[in-house]
């Protein structure tokens, strides 16, 4: 999967990519302030004199922002420490002490590591606490402050609570950064720190891009913004490497500069160069104290944490393992199979209908393939159940196929379920009438098919099941097909 | 002695127990300032309506047998870069003139539910940058023993107010010696309290790490009663210290019978002499009422007005940043939003206020930090270990409290560095975050107007230590009180003198 995108590049070049991600912590108030922590809401709601910054005001920090830092934290492996606040100085009208309290020298979070459903360990260098700014609207001028004739001001947002997880440069390829992302993601609403929503800017992704032809230093690296999905985040890779690679192989150097990212030109344009970029003048918020979190706090917070999608993983590849009786070895399509169950919350599932005794391969099919809406009111006995009935042969695979949509959209158990269906099933009689229309009808692929076109066996059973709205049974229609043709 | 015209503690005992009525008391000390105050300057707001309108709501509860608290009664002036909620707040700045607070700092809702009445708003140095209130953007204090020389600042408005006797308390800030020094100049009772002994929220920030509410008053029991009031833990300050206030009036007439106190001697170098005379005889007063006194040095404190003028104006600049003009305060249309920003900046902010943003900023950048703020602050750990090295061997240290006694209004507005050198006695406590009070004792050689200016006595103790700062105080101010008749003889002697030689 990985080596995909690097075809992409030239031979004997490859990408090096950290990524920075902003997620907001699901907290009810802001991360130093009373107000609340909600998306959208008429602007200016949700505000109060802290998080507008208003003279004489002081930050209080808020404990279960913390707390969800600390799962963070536990969740990627890393350090949590004891830490400290610093104020990172920039002018800038949507933040309203034109300074935003973040983590610098001392973040709560740090050396960690993700695990990717590939095996591969991405390293976290750090996870810190900051705050949101507002957001700004600049009216005329092509949406740039400098030339805008007003602008608009929004402080629902300034004061949220962030986490802000930066990666180690372990990343190859933007199909392993979009993996990344997404299993990050993945822990990150698994453990209740944040909803996740791209679109709605809760989670928010920076790349830093360089390359290098194989074996060689680092490259000089180029940080692209306003990636605001996971697709344009691999498209936004994908055309920085390539650009990158040809300014090097034409001879030019890169530019340590920040990029913007343009979703309907699909290129990143610079924003600002190195020497261009703001001092920060970072300094210790002196209004704030080092946060010193008990070490008893912390294992509670630990002992809490729900089961994260790596070990969920591990889990169900290891019933699935010991379950198999083929043991036939499991390869990048089964690692996907997994990943894909964990991530619809689908392993608990699987886990118990394998449990149950019913056969592992039905269960990652009926899974992949016919529970992607969701599990409704599936039961997992109902599901072990119908699946024991559809091994046995006592339904057909279609049937089971129709039975699970009703225990999805009903529940109940399977027997009750396989007894309401089963008026339903076709008898040979009506089969065979369905058969002598069909060949009435299609008299030349009756001939063909007759003559050894194998393939349109397919055809005429499709056409059965459509007659019969999925009720015959296929194994059923295509002994018919065999006895009719003889 | 005015009736109305009691310190605090009576004052309030007199309105608790009906003898006195609220109203009647605050009524005089308005009228005091509606007469006087055209030639002080001490406030640059007086609240007439809402002041009676809280005395009223005082004798009311007095007259249903409710107790209004502690300081039932008592007029109070607030330092103007204290939050009063839907009162200006402007930290006399044009920048901030006409803003409105939509809350109360902490302090002024404690002294709210202790029963005082906020009479007004008293003037400072902008955003308390400055040592003479000369930086005001609303005009100059006078000192109320010298109309022609300054009350020191930056509370200079709180320390001449008290000093006028419009208000027998105030409240002042202290960064660097803000309190400390004006009381000296103005010949009154001013207290830095602890870093974190008083909450810091509703106080307009000028250097958070070093900034500290304290009380002015005309005596050391009616300064503690006030900071009594005032100080203790706050939740939404979180430099606040989880800590009651302890009682401080309950050890004010102990004494200082064999207790151990240090003269710092590097705060002792460069005063005037008639300032190092009054030190000299403090500390044979303390020796006299059965103190040990040693000379003791604190190495770094040399350093501290060095590394001060780093650390507060680095702080400042980060704390300034939000007057923009975009959410409130004064405004200076222009092309867009950042053109804005400079053209309001530029108009709203004093010379001082911006030579300040412009060192600080300067200390923090790239390139700079290492050799400007990052040295100041490890001179600052310094100071803090040798202040604690001395304080193993001594209870309590004494110092000057300024250099000079009150200067001439002018006579350091051109000279930045000399206007700096008068927080030279008071910057170290403040870098160490430890408490300090300043305590009028005797005056000073005759000035050119034929005056003797008050002299102040600084008193300094180990974090947390005010109940032992606050007993040297009262007996410092207790032997004062034979200093100042000895000054009066000298005077006069001294003027018979002249009239011989005439």
């Amino acid at each position: 999967m990985a080596d995909r995108n690097i075809a992409l590049l030239p031979e004997g070049w490859e990408a090096v990519l950290g990524l920075e991600v902003h997620a907001e912590l699901l907290t009810e108030t802001k991360l130093f302030s009373a107000s609340p922590n909600r998306f959208g809401g008429d602007p200016n709601t949700h505000i109060d004199p802290v998080s507008l910054g208003l003279p004489g005001t002081l930050p209080v920090v808020n404990r279960h922002a913390v707390e969800l830092a600390i799962r963070v934290g536990l969740s990627l492996n890393c350090d949590v420490r004891p830490s400290t606040f610093a104020r990172k100085n920039y002018f800038y009208p949507d933040m309203p002490k034109n300074y935003q309290i973040s983590q610098y020298e001392d973040p709560i979070n740090a050396d960690g590591f993700l695990e990717l459903p590939s095996g591969k360990r991405i390293g976290i260098v750090r996870a810190h606490l900051e705050e949101d700014t507002g957001k700004s609207t600049h009216v005329g001028g092509g949406g740039r402050i400098h030339e805008a004739g007003f602008s608009l001001i929004d402080y629902n947002r300034a004061g949220v609570p962030l986490i802000e997880i930066v990666s180690a440069p372990d990343l190859r390829s933007s199909d392993e950064a979009k993996e990344y992302v997404a299993e990050l993601r993945a822990i990150l609403v698994t453990i209740g720190a944040t909803d996740g929503k791209m679109e709605e800017g809760s989670l928010r992704v920076d790349a830093n891009i360089s390359v290098r032809r194989v074996g060689d230093e680092l490259g000089v690296r180029c940080e692209v913004k306003n990636v605001n999905s996971l697709r344009s985040l691999g498209r936004a890779i994908d055309y920085e490497a390539r650009r990158q690679v040809k300014l090097l192989e034409e001879g030019g150097a890169v530019t340590q500069e920040t990029r913007h990212w343009n979703e309907d030109e699909g290129k990143t344009h610079s924003l600002r160069s190195k020497e261009g970029e703001t001092d920060y003048r970072y300094f210790l918020e002196p209004d704030l104290v080092p946060l010193v979190p008990d070490e008893r706090w912390i294992e509670e917070i630990r002992g809490a944490l729900p089961t994260l999608p790596a070990e969920r993983r591990r889990r169900l590849a290891s019933a699935r393992e010991t379950a198999s009786t083929k043991g036939e070895m499991y390869g990048e399509a089964d690692l996907s199979a997994i990943a894909t169950i964990v991530a619809r919350d689908q392993d608990e599932l699987a886990l118990g209908a394998i449990s149950a005794g019913a056969d592992t391969q039905l269960v990652f099919k009926h899974i992949l393939n016919n529970l992607a809406e969701g599990t409704g009111k599936l039961d997992i006995s109902a599901f072990a159940e119908l699946l024991t009935a559809e091994a046995a042969g006592n339904i057909s695979a279609s049937q089971a196929k129709t039975i699970l949509a009703d225990l999805v959209a009903n529940g109940g158990d399977a027997a009750a379920a396989m007894e309401a269906r089963a008026s339903d099933t076709t008898d040979a009689g009506e089969l065979e009438t369905l058969l002598e229309e069909l060949i009435a009808q299609h008299s030349d692929e009756w001939q063909r098919f007759c003559e050894g076109e194998q393939k349109l066996q397919g055809f005429f059973v499709g056409q059965i099941m459509k007659a019969t709205k999925g009720r015959a049974d296929g194994q059923a229609t295509a002994k018919l097909l065999a006895q009719r043709m003889m | 002695m005015n009736a109305l015209n009691k310190p605090a503690i009576e004052l309030a005992a007199a309105i608790r127990s009906g003898e006195i009525s609220a109203v009647s008391a605050v009524e005089a000390r308005l009228s005091e300032i509606a007469t006087r105050d055209a030639e002080i300057a001490a406030f640059v707001q007086v609240l007439n309506e809402e002041a009676l309108a809280a005395a009223t709501s005082v004798d009311d509860r007095v007259a249903t047998g409710e107790d209004p608290g502690p300081l039932a009664g008592v007029p109070i002036a607030l330092k103007d870069n204290l939050c009063t909620r839907g009162i200006p707040t402007t930290c006399c700045s044009r920048i901030l003139e006409g803003w409105k607070p939509p809350y109360e700092a902490t302090v002024v809702s404690r002294l709210r539910n202790a029963g005082a009445v906020v009479v007004g708003k008293t003037n400072l140095d902008e955003f308390a940058m400055g040592s003479s209130t000369e930086n005001s953007a609303f005009g100059t204090t006078r000192n109320p023993h010298d109309l022609s020389c300054v009350p020191g600042g930056s509370s200079g408005g709180s320390a001449a107010a008290v000093a006028a006797g419009f208000t027998p308390l105030a409240l002042g800030s202290d960064t660097g010696g803000s309190i400390r020094q004006p009381a000296a100049l103005c010949g009154v009772v001013g207290v830095k309290p602890t870093y974190g002994r008083v909450s810091r929220y509703g106080l307009i920030a000028f250097a958070s790490s070093l900034d500290q509410i304290g009380p002015f008053a005309t005596s050391v029991a009616d300064a503690a009663t006030l900071l009594e009031v005032i100080g203790g833990h706050d939740p939404a300050d979180s430099t606040s210290i989880p800590e009651a206030m302890p009682s401080l009036s309950e050890c004010l007439g102990r004494g200082v019978e064999g207790m151990r106190i240090g003269l710092v001697a590097e705060l002792c170098d460069g005063v005037s002499s008639d300032v190092a005379r009054r030190v000299s005889e403090a500390s044979e007063a303390l020796a006299g009422g059965g103190a040990t006194v040693e000379e003791v040095s604190v190495p770094a404190s040399r350093f501290g007005l060095s590394a001060y003028y780093l650390i507060a104006p680095a702080e400042a600049s980060s704390n300034l940043a939000r007057y923009d003009g975009v959410r409130y305060g004064m405004r200076t249309e222009s092309s867009n939003a950042v053109e804005m920003n400079i053209a309001t900046r530029t108009a709203g902010f004093g010379e001082e206020v911006k030579r300040r943003i412009m060192l600080g900023t300067f200390a923090l950048s790239a390139g700079y930090y290492d050799a400007y703020y990052g040295k100041a602050l490890k001179v600052r750990t310094l100071i803090i270990e040798d202040f604690n090295r001395a304080y193993e061997h001594f209870d309590a240290l004494i110092a000057p409290t300024s250099p000079t006694t009150a200067f001439e209004i002018g006579s350091r507005t051109d000279d930045p560095l000399e206007m700096y050198l008068s927080d030279v006695c008071t910057v170290p406590s403040s870098l160490a975050g430890h408490p300090a009070m300043s305590v009028p004792f005797g005056s000073g050689d005759v000035n050119e107007n034929n005056i003797c200016l008050p002299v102040g006595v600084q008193v300094l103790a180990p974090a947390m230590g005010e109940e032992t700062m606050f007993r040297v105080g009262a007996f410092l101010e207790s032997v004062a009180v034979n200093v100042a008749e000895s000054v009066a003889r000298e005077a006069l002697t001294s003027e018979a003198l002249t009239s011989r030689d005439g």
